[in-house]
């Protein structure tokens, strides 16, 4: 067995095989990645807000090239929102979230000394690493990043005549996400081997906490889905540079007719969205997951209908297979298509509804401990319902006509998979940093970052179904250019104003993490009174978690305030007493 | 010299922040208790902010929106299909905002009614199937219907017969919108990208002979109370032709042709009385397509039959814009 063993320097902290050191390494590439596409959409919301005004900032960040006399250039408007989107769904919400919780608590929470595969883990991180390499590296090339739309559709992606971003931008965005899919790999396979081989004795499958059931699911759509990415956009390397015609087909360029015919850029984004909308859940159920975890612990409450959420969960991955169509209602596909991915749609609200009311209902009678954890969970429901209930709109194709890449589709995939995916991730590194660094955060500096954070983050998303109900598209430079949009100043510039100060509380937030892991109160081993393995594991990290033997598992993980116990958690470990029933 | 001062304001922000925790944790330590732990007075606190934020605060911000910016909404659709398209929006709506503001106030009510307190116990409570069945169930017998009738009005809008109806070609380029009507024989003669040259735009074959009445403009004219069906397509990335007002969207992707039908129910005059002078139906790229995507735009204009019997008279057919140059 792999016991504690003496660690260099380099094996502790660079290439570790220690599954919650690489976690660490992802969260904090994760962080920084989020600090990157913040600040770009800070940047691209100031000209949207006052469009062609000069700003001393923009200059600064982007440089007389690309912003000249502090003005943005619109080429560069687009690159910035490509990368917003690119930096935000893959490096930040799939992999700094995942990659992040994945790692930390499957072994932890199914009592394994570590993954199934150490070394696989560490290749994960390494790739995921290079991909990140790529990708910045990209923010420097003469002709600036890609910038055709984080979905990257051809011909615009395609062609570098089409817009500057298409040139060497391009590739090394393409570069870059075959990088993160074989990590993304590499990682879900492990998390999956991990997951149905190594749980402890008596940890079965209906004692799973939650959170491992969600990153279960998750592993398995990424396993399914993110081969088919790859696919995608090896066919598009090979439009671009091989001369093939996959998605390309009657095309005059710059006056240049090209010898492309008989390829279809639906072709591509019926491959882009079979890994696309997957993707979304991808980066929602781990955030679901932890929710319930955090809600379950801080309300001294089981988590109300266990096997409903975990039926919920993979009712929810099921369909997240067959909606992709409700992206492309107005390509030019069948309409009798669009009535399909209609009926699928729609009934992921009803897996989503039980969720919802599971979480009412586990709140009802609680007694709520606020943690900053807590705050952002619950905070997460309300986003959830909010974002949720709009996807009734854009998932029904009638409707869809009208608000179809509208901001009304911003806002909403902005709250319910942004918002409520981020809010999971905090309340995550609220809930786990005692196990992570053995101290805590600071709690007040933890309740002003929720509460500024909430506050402006529906201050910034919840207007936007207003630009998009006037017939705003998304992804315009400015909106000055139509006089029908003249009189949607005043909600960009409440927009924008949320945006800044919603962007200056990360900074808090990410002062208070690096301030708390080297001068944070000490925790103890299980501050929060919690039911799960983790907790049992000693304050101090070691590689191999348990200094002596496994725990034995005895119960499920939500025996929270049961009747005749003498306190208000009993931790899995712990044997039923005589005559005691399980849950 | 500006970026210096500025490193130096983050430096002792950081610096004084770190103070100030500091001095927040000797001053817990003296008092001999956890800075960190959560205490009745947190949960109190943090309770009454649930509530009065997210029930209260949010709640009051979105009906503030709906009073203020609802205006900028876009007005009752002004085509056949859009009128439905209206209906189920508003339907759909009043049920989501129902839903909305139920559940938000509830999440904020729970919350703050059950924040923890030292000598309560939570009340263990797993499960209840009765009660699981019944928020199965609901959802579903509220959405069959909904889903029913989004299908029938998406049916009826893309299955409706245009067939006799008159035939109108957007083509889309960067950075900018043509239209071609099919002439008096109502049919498109046929196009190839590889023609397209000098003054042939669109690529369209000279020799086929339902070409010649074909009609090129640079803005498009339809009658009120007429179908006419777009055929689009693109000549270098995909673009999408929207129009807000008729509830009009569809993809216009190279290699492929798509098409969408519609019947305009007012004409730009009256619409002008309704929302101002400076009203005008425009046609907006809504397709990421490159820099100037932004900017992309043509007129609508709807009139009556003989405004535009005057205005198609005074244009040119291909064959004499084309042969006679």
């Amino acid at each position: 067995m792999s016991e504690h063993h003496k660690e260099t320097f380099l094996t502790k902290y660079i290439f570790s095989l220690d599954h919650k050191m690489i976690a660490k390494q992802f969260l904090i590439t994760g962080m920084f990645m989020g600090v990157i596409g913040m600040l770009m959409s800070i940047l691209f919301r100031l000209q949207l807000s006052n469009p062609g005004e000069s700003f001393a900032v923009l200059e600064f960040f982007l440089g007389e090239k690309w912003a000249p006399g502090g003005v943005l250039d619109p080429n560069i408007y687009l690159a910035l929102v490509t990368m917003h989107g690119t930096i935000l769904i893959f490096w930040v919400l799939t992999a700094g979230l995942t990659g992040t919780f994945a790692n930390f608590l499957i072994p932890l929470q199914i009592g394994a000394r570590d993954m199934a595969s150490g070394f696989m883990n560490m290749l994960s991180y390494w790739f995921f690493f290079a991909a990140t390499i790529v990708l910045l590296y990209s923010l420097f090339v003469e002709s600036g990043p890609a910038a055709a739309g984080w979905t990257i559709y051809p011909p615009l992606s395609a062609l570098p005549q089409a817009i500057p971003g298409s040139g060497l931008g391009q590739d090394l965005w393409l570069i870059a996400i075959t990088l993160f899919v074989v990590s993304s790999l590499l990682g879900g396979l492990n998390y999956i081997v991990t997951i149905l081989n190594m749980r402890t004795k008596g940890m079965t499958m209906s004692r799973l906490p939650l959170t491992v059931w969600a990153l279960l699911i998750v592993a398995i759509l990424g396993v399914l889905s993110f081969p088919v990415l790859l696919s995608c956009a090896l066919l598009l390397i090979f439009d671009r540079s091989f001369g093939t015609s996959f998605y390309l087909s009657d095309i005059i360029i710059n006056g240049e007719a090209l010898h492309n015919t008989g390829g279809s850029p639906i072709l591509f984004e019926h491959l882009f969205w079979f890994l696309g909308h997957p993707e979304v859940y991808i980066i929602l159920l781990p955030a679901l997951g932890i929710v319930s975890e955090v809600i379950s612990v801080n309300s001294r409450k089981p988590i109300f209908g266990y096997k409903a959420m975990v039926g919920a969960l993979i009712v929810i991955a099921f369909l997240s297979f067959v909606v992709w169509g409700h992206h492309m209602f107005i390509t030019g596909m069948d309409p009798f298509l669009g009535s399909v991915f209609t009926f699928t749609t729609l009934l992921i609200a009803i897996p989503s509804a039980v969720k919802v009311f599971n979480y009412l209902a586990t709140l009802w009678k609680a007694n709520i401990r606020f943690t900053p954890a807590m705050l952002f969970a619950i905070g997460f429901v309300s986003t959830f319902i909010t974002g949720g209930l709009t996807g009734i709109i854009l998932g029904d194709s009638a409707l869809d006509i009208n608000v179809h890449d509208t901001y009304f589709v911003v806002g909403h995939f902005h709250i319910v998979m942004g918002l409520s995916a981020i809010y999971g991730m905090l309340a995550g590194v609220y809930h786990w940093f005692p196990k992570m660094y053995g101290r805590m955060m600071n709690k007040q500096l933890g309740y002003f970052h929720f509460w500024v954070t909430f506050i402006s983050a529906y201050g910034v998303f919840f207007p936007m179904h207003f630009l998009g109900l006037a017939g705003l598209p998304r992804r315009y430079y400015t909106n000055s250019a139509f006089p029908m949009f003249d009189g949607l100043t005043d909600i960009n510039e409440v927009i924008t104003f949320f945006a800044i100060i919603g962007g200056l509380v990360q900074l808090l937030f990410i002062f208070n993490f690096f301030y708390s892991i080297f001068k944070g109160t000490k925790a103890s081993e299980n501050p929060w009174g919690s039911n799960t393995l983790e907790w049992t594991t000693p304050v101090e990290r070691i590689h191999g978690n348990w200094p002596g033997e496994i725990p034995t598992v005895e119960r499920w993980a939500y025996d929270y305030s049961k009747p005749g116990a003498d306190k208000d958690f009993i931790p899995q470990n712990v044997p039923l007493k005589e005559g005691e029933e399980e849950h | 010299m500006m970026s210096i001062l500025v490193g130096l304001i983050i430096l002792l922000s950081v610096i004084v922040l770190v103070q100030i925790l500091r001095v927040n944790e000797l001053v817990s330590e003296v008092k001999n208790e956890d800075a960190n732990e959560i205490t009745e007075k947190d949960n109190n606190i943090q309770g009454i902010l649930t509530f009065s934020i997210f029930g209260v605060l949010f709640l009051a911000f979105v009906l503030w929106q709906f009073k203020y910016w609802g205006v900028h909404i876009l007005p009752p659709a002004s085509s056949v299909h859009g009128a439905t398209i209206d209906t189920l929006m508003n339907v759909t709506l009043a049920i989501i905002l129902f839903v909305f503001f139920i559940t938000q106030p509830i999440l904020a009510w729970f919350s703050y009614k059950y924040r923890g307190r030292k000598n309560t116990v939570a009340y263990y409570y797993p499960h209840n199937n009765k009660l699981e069945v019944i928020w199965t169930v609901v959802p579903t017998l509220v959405l069959t219907p909904l889903i029913i009738y989004g299908l029938n009005v998406w049916n009826d809008i893309t299955r409706a017969d245009y067939s006799n109806s008159k035939v109108i070609e957007l083509y889309a380029k960067q950075f900018g919108w043509t239209a071609r009507y099919a002439g008096d024989d109502n049919t498109l003669g046929e196009a190839n990208y590889k023609l397209v040259e000098g003054l042939n735009v669109l690529g369209v074959d000279m020799e086929d002979t339902n070409a010649q009445d074909d009609i090129v403009t640079r803005e498009v004219h339809l009658v009120v109370g007429e179908p006419v069906l777009l055929k689009m397509r693109s000549q270098d990335v995909i673009h999408s032709a929207f129009l807000p007002h008729f509830r009009v969207q569809m993809n216009c992707v190279p290699g492929m042709t798509t098409q969408f039908g519609f019947t305009p129910t007012q004409t730009t005059a009256e619409m002008k009385e309704q929302e101002g002078e400076d009203f005008d139906f425009v046609l907006l790229c809504n397709k990421i397509c490159g820099a100037a995507h932004y900017n992309m735009k043509m007129k609508f204009i709807v009139e009556t039959q003989e405004e535009y019997d005057a205005w198609i008279a005074s244009q040119e057919t291909l064959k004499n814009t084309l042969t006679l140059n």
